[in-house]
């Protein structure tokens, strides 16, 4: 397998239009996702990383793709600022070009929104080799198509990034987390349908299968550590009816708890980790599939996003039954090399017609 | 530039087309549904941008998805371009007719389909309008998020085919935020579905990509997007200064604090006086600059980080003039709402201290507020022309509204210059030349300013793969066929004269 390592963007450039066929790795979080093929050409963008810019003041970064996400949290960090999104597997070196091409926002997108909510500016090295810029380096900003939405979850697909700005946020300045056992789904998730149509407001809301058929929420608030005790006394009382018990967590306890979270420390070794975009409404249907197996589970962003974690014995074959019996997509992000995308996505007939328009020798796969 | 300038195909459809083409819509619409008489289509002529005008070959009014499929068909048959439409209210022309070219007229596809407050959603028809999805929502302690200035008539469809803003996307995104799933058809007649109703998702963001297309990639016929919960709790303030230059100091130290307004709103002087003439609003007359700042949340938060706003704002350690020299807070509902009524009204009401104007809606970065105010200044003088600022002051999204009066002879040719040279301020400052409104025809000169040519035809090449027969709003966002154009001569749009509608 050819491995190339481009050190500057005429490198990328060249790279691509000398590859039939190429992949891109940045930091190799997600081997399923970045691992080049027999005949496919690695591109290693490792070395193309640093931030190129950051003004605390515009809530503004734009950093090399291959920039380790944990670099930016820190220079971030310096500022009082964060990601809001939540980027994942950030200890394991994702970076941010592949945080974007894989759109791997974790439980804190609940607050204020996914990858796609964040990104502002992309360069991209197209299938022909040009290098393409979109969106900008303002918070706010309608100009031309949005290119930098259109690479969220491309899996490099479209073209090879090499360059990200992002908006991002001032951090809060504490958080505090409450953890709520509930006998069966049904009671949690109308503890979740009353805080959906309610004013409070969550960094992050899960909903996580435990023993024998009961479930947990576990909500996140965030904001000045004065207040945050009075807070989740007014969310201890919403939740009253139906929960059995209510635990707190705060301080270092609940920094790890989160930081685990967002690692996926909690997937057992081996298992293949499937992400699928659910709805809260869809949750029965899954749980009845899914109560009786290893399948080990997580209800994340409110009930809106599944993570699935088979035994390492599964079939592909079988996965893909389960999610297509049930109308839903995913996305393979740890397992054996193969195809990541395990189901037909909505949009087919659109996609195909980006695809020509980006990468019409189909060097990217 | 290549590619891109390359004359349109066919832009007039010609009269052996025409006949049979409208013969053809008429026969699968019901009656009435076809307007072609030359009174009916006038008030087609135009949208908010009323410098432009052009005159529809027909206007179709659908009330149904179908028949909406229906029409894109046809016109993908005889090669006739069209322009979708809501209510008209786009300012950069968005939604000007094409010359030779039908308007599908979209207002009647208005229902809301599926109102599902316990996941937070909504599914609507793109003639729906956008506060009507709020209202809905109401009920359930719910609300949709974007708030352009028009969002009492302005529609969902409009809103996404510009990726509208508000004056709230700092914190809560802009149209493209909250839209989680559509229907389209593309220019050829396909149908697709782009998304779902999850908040995640997986594959490339085409949903992502189709919003703020302006109507190039074809038309939405049902749009899923989410709602928020409205917040417990505004907590607004009013600081007056004697200097813009204090104000946008102001917005720095309020950004820099950690605190994450939902709204921060700047006005300048001459907007202050428009404002009150038109609504009396109570503003301080005498200042030279007004800071909006507006918090939201839970209560028991909210109150914290107001009294923490405060300090900041009148921080003992600045000086005199930097310091407001008044300070207003809200202290009720009704003041809060007066205090935004002067606001959401300064624009139409700067039609009382000009006969014309025109909006620009330039981006900057927000470090460079000041300097950009101080540019605009300079600009106003160098062109002899009055200039109001209003803007959205947290995100750098200027609004400067430039006085001429359209019966002196040059006076619109000097006010369009004086925009595109505070354009070419926000392309040279690193900002963008649309926040909110759009390219539209307004200003598609400047987009191969501010991108590259490989950029430019990379954006070709897309909308050439979804439309190579360019059909779907052609003529809009790249620089083509100056034909399509427009008389200069400036009517302003008849909701904005009654106040219903601004520009911001």
């Amino acid at each position: 397998m050819a491995i190339l390592q481009p050190t500057s963007l005429t490198d990328v450039q060249d790279a691509v239009r000398q590859s039939e066929r190429l992949r891109v790795r940045g930091g190799g979080s997600k081997p399923t996702l970045s691992t080049a093929a027999d005949g496919v050409t690695q591109l290693d963008l490792t070395a193309l990383r640093g931030v190129q810019e950051y003004e605390p003041e515009e809530f503004v970064f734009t950093a090399l793709a291959a920039t380790p996400v944990a670099e930016i949290e820190a220079l971030l960090a310096t500022h009082g600022q964060y990601l809001p999104f939540d980027p994942l597997l950030v200890d394991r070196g994702a970076t941010l070009g592949g945080v974007v091409a894989a759109n791997t926002a974790g439980s804190g997108r609940f607050r204020y929104g996914g990858v796609r909510d964040f990104v502002i500016g992309v360069r991209f090295v197209d299938g022909r080799g040009h290098l393409i810029r979109g969106g900008g380096k303002v918070v706010k900003n309608a100009a031309g198509f949005d290119l930098p939405k259109l690479m969220v979850g491309s899996l490099g697909r479209l073209g090879v990034l090499v360059e990200l700005s992002f908006k991002v946020f001032p951090r809060p300045a504490a958080y505090a987390s409450l953890v709520v056992p509930f006998p069966h789904l049904h009671p949690a998730l109308e503890a979740l349908y009353r805080l959906n149509t309610s004013a409070f407001d969550l960094e992050a809301l899960d909903l996580e299968p435990t023993a024998e058929g009961s479930f947990a929420l576990w909500l996140r608030i965030g904001g000045p550590a004065a207040v945050l005790s009075e807070r989740l006394d007014r969310l201890q009382n919403v939740l009253a009816s139906g929960a059995m018990s209510f635990a707190r967590l705060q301080g270092e306890e609940e920094a790890h708890f989160w930081r685990a979270r967002r690692e996926l420390s909690w997937v057992p070794a081996g298992y293949c980790l499937v992400k699928v975009p659910v709805t809260p409404g869809r949750l029965p249907d899954l749980e009845a599939r899914l109560v009786a197996t290893d399948v080990v589970r997580l209800y994340s962003v409110g009930g809106n996003l599944a993570w699935l974690a088979w035994p390492p014995t599964s079939s592909r074959t079988a996965i893909q039954a389960l999610l297509n019996a049930l109308g839903l997509t995913g996305m393979m992000l740890f397992g054996p090399p193969d195809e990541p995308l395990l189901t037909p996505l909505p949009g087919a007939a659109f996609f195909q017609r980006v695809k020509q328009a980006l990468d019409p020798d189909g060097r990217f796969v | 530039m290549r590619d891109v300038t390359v004359p349109s195909p066919g832009t007039q459809t010609t009269g052996e087309v025409a006949g049979p083409f409208l013969a053809a819509l008429e026969q699968s619409l019901p009656p009435g549904r076809v307007l072609t008489r030359p009174a009916e289509l006038i008030p087609y002529e135009s949208d908010a941008l009323t410098a432009y005008r052009e005159r529809p070959l027909a206007v179709v009014l659908p009330e149904t998805q179908d028949e909406v499929v229906a029409v894109v068909r046809l016109c993908h048959r005889y090669g006739v371009p069209f322009v979708a439409r809501g209510s008209g209210t786009s300012l950069s022309g968005g939604s000007l007719p094409v010359p030779g070219g039908i308007v599908i007229g979209l207002n009647r596809l208005n229902r809301i389909v599926r109102l599902d407050p316990r996941q937070r959603l909504a599914v609507v028809e793109p003639g729906v309008v956008n506060l009507a999805i709020s209202q809905a929502a109401a009920p359930y302690g719910l609300y949709y998020a974007p708030d352009p200035s028009s969002q009492p008539v302005c529609t969902i469809g409009g809103n996404l085919a510009f990726n509208s803003g508000g004056a709230h996307c700092l914190k809560y995104g802009m149209t493209s935020n909250h839209v989680l799933g559509l229907k389209v058809v593309l220019p050829d007649g396909e149908v697709v579905s782009l998304g779902g109703e999850s908040l995640e998702a997986v594959g490339p963001d085409l949903v992502g990509l189709f919003v703020g297309c302006e109507g190039l990639f074809g038309i939405a016929l049902e749009v899923t997007v989410r709602l928020v919960p409205r917040p417990e709790c505004y907590r607004t303030v009013l600081a007056a200064y004697r200097s813009l230059a204090a104000a946008g100091g102001a917005v720095s130290r309020v950004v820099a604090s950690g605190l994450l307004p939902g709204a921060i709103e700047i006005m300048d002087a001459l907007a202050i006086e428009a404002a009150e003439a038109a609504v009396k609003a109570g503003y301080p007359r005498e200042a030279a600059a007004l800071l909006i700042v507006e918090l939201e949340g839970e209560t028991v938060q909210v109150e914290k980080e107001f009294a923490y706003l405060l300090t900041v704002l009148q921080d003992p350690a600045l000086t005199a003039t930097e310091r407001p020299y008044e300070v207003r807070v809200a202290q009720s509902e009704a003041e809060r709402l007066a205090i935004w009524k002067g606001r959401k009204a300064a624009f139409s009401a700067v039609g009382r201290l000009s006969p014309d104007y025109i909006v620009q809606d330039g981006v900057v970065p927000r470090s460079r507020l000041g300097e950009a105010l101080a540019e605009i200044e300079r600009l106003s003088r160098q062109y002899g022309l009055r200039v109001a600022n209003v803007f959205h002051a947290g995100d750098g999204n200027l609004h400067p509204l430039i006085l001429y009066d359209g019966r002196e002879p040059g006076a619109y040719e000097r006010a369009e210059a004086l925009a595109a040279a505070i354009t070419r301020m926000c392309i040279a400052m690193g900002g963008s030349i649309t926040g909110e409104h759009g390219v539209g025809m307004e200003k598609r000169a400047f987009l191969p300013e501010m991108f590259g040519e490989d950029d430019m035809e990379a954006m070709y090449r897309l909308r050439r793969a979804m439309d190579p027969l360019e059909l779907a709003n052609r003529g809009k966002m790249f620089p083509g066929d100056p034909t399509a154009a427009a008389r200069p001569g400036w009517l302003p749009h008849p909701l904005e004269r009654a106040g219903v509608i601004s520009r911001m």
